[in-house]
């Protein structure tokens, strides 16, 4: 009795209204992989020739002039998008991700994380993850530069680079650099090894 | 409605008492009939309904996780995801190729639209003015977007002219995108 709607991956809506989003090219080879006899049923036509597109006019009722239009509108929207997501992702490869280890009295320390607003990460989410992994407190709080960064409490910088590195090469954004700040301590040899500045891309 | 909508704009969320949750789908049954058949299905005994309180008094009906439908006034307004999970029980109208531009990006729904070739209204008498309605759009499926009349369907025939239904909720929009976790 019910049906069970099928939504495209990358847009989120229905596959017939992929068109729409300027996103159509990524949505056109998701649903080629994904459910290849949905596509042909959308897309199959469209491929070939003077044939089909007159077809498709036939069907539509808006006129040929009008049709003309929209098709040139939705290019245009495709081609906006496009240079769009390039300049976000051109964004996102070119920040960066500071993780800074300050020192607090004596042997305490705190660990900082600023530049992840980029990268579309709930902050909040984050800092509870952190604050559950290390079992610590972790907070979200503005910077000095206005900015929102992630505050947890210990010496847990090792921990937040792994964790770090892990997320972004989950969402496939490996060559985002990772700067690691060590504000050193006056007596604390042992974290000599990983102290001083270093800035290092993520393999 | 929904233009600008985000996680901020939530004050509250509570689960809804089961003697509530009966209440409110008799309620939904009682504005469409059609769902009768189908209720328990969609919304099954065992689930629990999420009441989410928003901004502008906006309230929202979650059934795991999922928003269904949601109310400003006393209204129940099915969400998208809901109408194409059962799309027959809800009063229909269709806009032609050439609209659907303009309504994926929010507008309201201008009556040359709704009695072009493409488009399709019902038969006489139709329905009365401040109907909720779906919309769906020429040569697809699947619903695009919710809409309210701003004239009856036979005024729309007669005047086609200036605006004919009142957006509230389309595809894409920050509701279609709002997940609660």
């Amino acid at each position: 009795m019910l049906r069970s709607p099928l939504y495209c991956a990358v847009c989120s809506l229905p596959p017939e209204y992929c068109e729409f989003t300027g996103k159509l090219k990524r949505c056109k080879v998701w649903l080629r992989d994904a459910h290849p006899a949905t596509y042909k049923i959308l897309y199959d036509a469209e491929d070939d020739s003077v044939d089909a597109v007159s077809g498709k006019l036939a069907e539509s009722s808006i006129g040929e002039e009008r049709e003309e239009k929209l098709e040139k509108d939705l290019l245009k929207l495709q081609a906006k998008q496009e240079n769009r997501e390039q300049r976000e992702l051109q964004m996102k490869l070119s920040s960066k991700v500071v993780i800074k280890r300050e020192a607090r009295t004596k042997k305490k320390s705190l660990v900082a994380i600023s530049g992840l607003e980029v990268f579309e990460i709930d902050m909040k989410k984050l800092a509870k993850t952190f604050a559950s992994k290390f079992a610590t407190g972790c907070s979200v709080a503005k910077n000095v530069e206005k900015k929102e960064e992630i505050i947890v409490q210990g010496d847990v910088l090792e921990g937040v680079e792994k964790y770090i590195h892990a997320l972004l090469e989950e969402k496939g954004l490996k060559d985002v650099k990772v700067e690691v700040v060590d504000v050193k301590k006056k007596k604390k040899p042992d974290t000599a090894a990983a102290g001083g500045d270093q800035s290092k891309s993520s393999k | 409605m929904f233009r600008k909508f985000t996680k901020e704009d939530v004050h509250s969320r509570s689960k809804v008492k089961s003697s509530m949750q009966r209440t409110l789908k008799a309620k939904l049954v009682r504005q469409y009939p059609k769902l009768e058949d189908v209720i328990d299905e969609l919304i099954p005994k065992k689930s629990q309904i999420e009441l989410i309180k928003c901004e502008d008094k906006i309230q929202l009906y979650t059934v795991d996780g999922e928003v269904f439908f949601f109310q400003k006034f006393d209204e129940l307004i099915p969400s998208l995801k809901l109408v194409h999970k059962f799309p027959d029980a809800y009063p229909t109208v269709q806009v032609d190729r050439g609209a659907i531009k303009f309504v994926l990006s929010g507008a309201n729904i201008m009556c040359p639209g709704l009695t072009s070739a493409g488009a399709k209204l019902p038969p006489a008498p139709g329905y009365e003015n401040d109907t909720i309605v779906v919309i769906n759009a020429e040569n697809k499926v699947s619903a695009m977007a919710v809409g309210k009349l701003m004239m009856s369907t036979e005024e729309i025939k007669s005047i086609n002219k200036g605006h004919g239904v009142e957006m509230i909720h389309h595809l894409d929009d920050p509701l279609w995108n709002f997940t609660v976790e």
